[in-house]
């Protein structure tokens, strides 16, 4: 009976892998030319996933967290609302996709299938319960994005990123597993619940310590906070397009929500331990995205600093160790995955006469007297990650340091927004060069239609019409964030 | 006094304006910006005639918590009312002067220009704190596009100053204002101005808030951005920019840094004072040598601002009214004044003061406005230089008589350096040819010059008409920085007075002076 309870329970992840299963025989016996239906399909199953995930957000805090599997698995708001903005990233990632590939005629079957297992994968991170789930769950997201980053097939660099992706990871999954092992030594269980009664909030054993420092520093491998960030201007770069806009959103959603789950529910007795690590990390990660960024001329090198950057202001939430500090860090992480969506939207739409991408930014020289809209967008999401206001952008940093100033971390806060003016240089940048410099008149690409209604819509967005979902937004983040403070 | 949302309609049709001039040729952008910004002329009108004076401190006040973290929350006193109606009144001068200089992407431009007027607006009637902060920020982009992509040759250098300069500068007041609404509990301006922090937080809390101020004024040593701002703006850009931005400076010491925390200003005024001399005296003499008329004019624009922070940290009456309307006057002459330059520059495209000369011969009636605000901006009696001028140094004055005297150097070598200027561009031969072929000002022009003629005179002669709805808000302030006030050098020292009868003579001498 608890068994049936428990499957009941994952319905989003139930019906995601009964999908797969069966669009991989549709793959298998349709093979490439099937790859646009099972697409549509696809998408269908992810917006249904994420219709079956809203009841647990909407219940907020007060709804009882359900656990499934023996407490293996924990089906709360925070897990909730991470999973939506999962299923976001990956529905946009389907959305922008097939028109990108079909131009090298590499759209294949498996594209929309590896998509769905890493969303899946992703699920079961952010409701992971247990460190064996979490694990589980990883392994699942990270083989699924190993192939991604490398389906061009036939692209030099597409295999490049994929190797370089599959290598730093393993080595990383290596470094989370072996930190998982001695953190099981030293509390004798796997589960969060029994780690955070196991630790306690005493001082904390050299060998848990240990335990601890591994699984963080695999787990900042994957959301790309510095000092384990090399990977990912080169994987931006050499993925396929909308697979970096996969990358550059959903992953990180789930990496930093799984984050925040084992810092704030498994470690959560032990806030001493893990504070200065992710203090460490951020700024370190808030200067190498800024420094890092000034000298890239390829625009996606450009946006993977941008997003090292933006790992360093959310971890400021963390850091801030509190319930307004989870909340702030889901709003960033909600704003982010818009202005992510929106950049790369941009990206997939540079392209030459010949339907060549271009990502060099001297080529955009002049866009907004050639493309004044799609100039425009660009724009308001350059101002919007640099966190100027009136732009939506803006609101996430101020969550994080409000929050931060709150926890009376007003050192911390004070640096982290003086680095931000380095940052805001590299983000004025790409506006110089396409509203002060000369027209080249490079980009001839038209956008899909899709394409420019999301483009839109993540502007309006990310415009200072966003303001008005703040409360909103709030709440939800807000009863999300109350979730992982349930044992306080 | 909620009633008609007039505050919201001020920024909405400026902000409607702008929406519409993006999407429009250059003939309909130009009219729709002109039209906008002359409705909100008469709404500014209409906010000072129904203003209450010695009313409620607090008029026109709207309320809207659509929000999370902070609320629409709008309202102002006699000093916002009087910066806001600063702004109304000289942007559809602005737009005047892009009439027919601005040729590409004029929409755009226009777009700029107006969102830029709404984003000034509500910097003054904020009565949220990160409802100021954001509006005050948000300023940053359109005048980064202004002058990146209207101005000069070396415009991407200053633009890029500019916008990091100010940036760094203010980014710290905000971890400042967490605080502060952390502390205090509220982001209402108003509670905060009477909520008494801790002596030592407040230290902290103005040095955040002044490096943001500092640069904005700009003060010495921060001020290097303005003069390669003002360089590379258009015209209208230089105006904006010396006529409102750098009034955000010295409104944002008047509302946050002075009544928040009047124990660390007067703890640091010693420094503001330092620095400002050193202002008044260094920016005035590199004024003196300047070759551009713009760059002259920027320097000047320092020193001037440094008389309005030595005003406004003197802690009295005098001082605080008479940087008001130094700011009020400045806003006016200086914006005059580049207006003056761009109107030559459109004709001759330089602005070098080599280049003309002689130009009273060929130009009467622009000689007759330039000499005008020529003289305003040296502080002439009769003209409003004058009025702000001699009532802040007479405020800090009364506290230090050695700063008195460093400071009022300042209006000789303003002197020397705006009368040097004059005379080689009006007076002497016509020595260059196209210089003396220029004609007389047009029927734009005029439009332009004789509303700035008529507000310069009219401040110099009867500023009762400005002074009086600040005067009620101005004794507040005093009042909540008179625990605080150093003790100057003109206060009494000897003889049997007690504290209260020094305090009762300086209070009625204060009334005097104020009357």
């Amino acid at each position: 009976m608890d068994f049936l309870h428990s499957l009941f329970a994952v319905s989003a992840e139930d019906l995601l892998s009964t999908s797969v299963l069966v669009l991989l025989l549709v793959a298998a016996w349709g093979g490439d030319k099937a790859s646009r239906a099972i697409s549509i399909v696809a998408f269908a199953v992810l917006v249904g996933a994420a219709a079956l995930a809203v009841p647990a957000l909407t219940a907020g805090a007060g709804g009882a967290a359900t656990s499934a599997f023996g407490g293996h698995i924990k089906l709360d708001a925070f897990a909730a609302f991470a999973k939506l903005l999962i299923y976001v990233g990956s529905g946009v990632t389907l959305i922008v996709a097939p028109a990108y590939f079909d131009r090298f005629k590499a759209m294949r079957a498996e594209f929309p299938l590896l998509i769905l297992l890493a969303a899946l994968g992703m699920g079961i991170m952010v409701s992971a319960n247990d460190l064996l789930t979490l694990y589980i769950g990883l392994e699942l997201n990270s083989l699924a994005a190993y192939v991604l980053a490398a389906i061009l097939r036939a692209d030099g660099r597409s295999a490049e990123a994929g190797l370089k992706y599959f290598v730093l990871g393993s080595l990383a999954s290596g470094i989370l597993l072996y930190g998982i092992s001695l953190t099981y030594g030293f509390t004798g269980t796997t589960s969060f619940d029994g780690i955070r009664v196991a630790l306690g909030t005493g001082a904390l054993s050299i060998g848990a310590t240990f335990g601890l420092v591994f699984v963080l520093a695999g787990l900042a491998f994957k959301i790309s906070a510095a000092p384990f960030h090399m990977w990912t201007p080169d994987v931006y770069e050499g993925a396929p397009a909308p697979v970096t806009t996969f990358f550059a959103t959903a992953p990180k959603v789930a990496a930093l929500a799984l984050l925040m789950r084992v810092s704030l529910d498994a470690f959560g007795g032990q806030p001493g331990a893990w504070q200065q690590i992710v203090i460490f990390a951020s700024l370190l990660s808030i200067v190498i995205g800024a420094l890092g960024a000034i000298g890239q001329d390829n625009i996606k090198r450009l946006l993977a600093y941008s997003s090292i950057n933006n790992v360093g202001f959310m971890l400021i939430g963390l850091a801030a160790g509190t319930a307004a500090g989870a909340s702030a860090m889901l709003v960033y992480l909600a704003i982010y995955v818009v202005s992510s969506v929106a950049a790369f939207v941009v990206v997939l739409a540079l392209r030459d006469e010949a339907g060549n991408a271009i990502e060099s930014i001297a080529q955009l020289g002049g866009l907004s007297r050639t493309r004044p809209w799609l100039a425009a967008a660009l724009a308001v999401v350059m101002f919007s990650l640099a966190g100027i206001p009136p732009l939506f952008g803006f609101w996430g940093k101020f969550l994080v340091f409000q929050a931060a100033v709150q926890a009376h971390l007003v050192v911390l806060a004070a640096l982290g927004i003086a680095a931000s003016v380095i940052g805001a240089f590299y983000y004025l940048k790409v506006v110089k060069v396409l509203y002060f410099d000369d027209a080249t008149d490079a980009v001839q690409g038209r956008e899909e239609l899709a394409n420019r209604a999301l483009l839109l819509g993540s502007s309006l967005f990310l415009s200072p019409l966003g303001y008005l979902l703040t409360p909103w937004l709030g709440n939800l983040a807000g009863s999300a964030a109350a979730a992982l403070f349930h044992f306080a | 006094m909620i009633g008609f949302p007039i505050l919201s309609l001020m920024l909405l049709v400026p902000l409607v304006g702008a929406v519409i001039s993006l999407v429009s040729d250059r003939k309909t952008a130009r009219l729709v910006a002109l039209a906008a910004t002359l409705v909100d002329f008469v709404l500014g009108v209409l906010l000072w005639t129904h203003y209450d004076i010695g009313g409620a401190q607090w008029q026109f006040r709207e309320h809207a918590a659509v929000f999370a973290g902070f609320d629409w929350k709008l309202g102002i006193d006699g000093i916002a009312l009087m910066l806001i109606v600063l702004t109304v009144f000289l942007m559809p001068v602005c737009i005047g002067a892009s009439w027919n200089s601005i040729e590409k992407r004029a929409g755009e431009y226009y777009a700029a220009f107006l969102f830029m007027e709404t984003l000034m607006i509500g910097v003054f009637a904020a009565q949220d704190l990160f409802l100021f902060y954001i509006m005050f920020e948000a300023g940053l982009i359109p005048m980064y596009l202004i002058i990146g992509i209207w101005g000069g040759a070396n415009r991407i250098y200053a633009s890029y100053k500019f916008f990091l300069y100010t940036l760094l500068g203010s980014v710290l007041m905000l971890i400042a204002m967490f605080w502060m609404a952390n502390a205090a509990g509220t982001t209402d301006i108003p509670t905060l101005m009477e909520y008494d922090f801790p002596p030592q937080a407040q230290t902290w809390l103005f040095l955040a808030f002044f490096a943001s101020f500092a640069v904005k004024m700009p003060m010495w040593p921060v001020h290097t951005w303005l003069p390669d701002a003002h360089v590379q703006a258009p015209t209208a850009g230089s105006v904006i920019l010396a006529g409102v931005l750098l009034k955000m400076g010295g409104y944002g010491f008047i509302r946050f840094s002075l009544p928040m925390f009047p124990i660390a200003s007067a703890h640091f005024a010693p420094m503001v004072w330092g620095l400002s001399i050193a202002a008044v005296v260094i920016t005035s003499l590199i004024a003196l040598v300047q070759n551009d008329m713009k760059k002259l004019i920027a320097y000047s624009s320092v020193a001037h601002m440094a008389i309005v922070t030595v005003g406004l940290f003197a802690f009295n009456r005098q001082g605080l009214e008479g940087s008001m309307v130094v700011m009020l006057s400045h806003g006016i002459v200086s914006g005059a004044l580049f207006l003056a330059v761009g109107v030559i520059y459109d004709r001759l495209h330089t602005r070098e003061i080599v280049r003309y000369g002689g130009l009273a011969i060929n130009m009467p009636y622009y000689a007759l406005f330039f000499l005008l605000f020529t003289m305003a901006s040296i502080g002439l009696p009769g003209t409003s230089g004058f009025v702000g001028e001699f009532l802040s140094l007479l405020g800090i004055y009364k506290e230090s008589s050695l700063i008195a005297l460093v400071a009022t150097t300042g209006i000789i070598l303003g002197a020397a350096y705006m009368l040097y200027l004059y005379r080689r561009v009006v007076f002497g031969d016509q020595k260059n040819a196209d210089a003396a072929a220029m004609p007389d000002l047009d029927f734009r022009e005029w439009a332009m010059m004789v509303p700035l003629a008529a507000a310069v005179l009219w401040m110099g002669v009867y500023p009762e008409s400005f002074i009086a709805p600040m005067r009620k808000d101005i004794g507040t302030l005093e009042a909540r920085v008179a625990i605080a006030r150093p003790k100057g050098d003109a206060d009494v020292k000897f003889g049997g007075k007690t504290p209260a009868a020094v305090a009762a003579t300086l209070g009625s001498a204060q009334l005097k002076g104020a009357k």
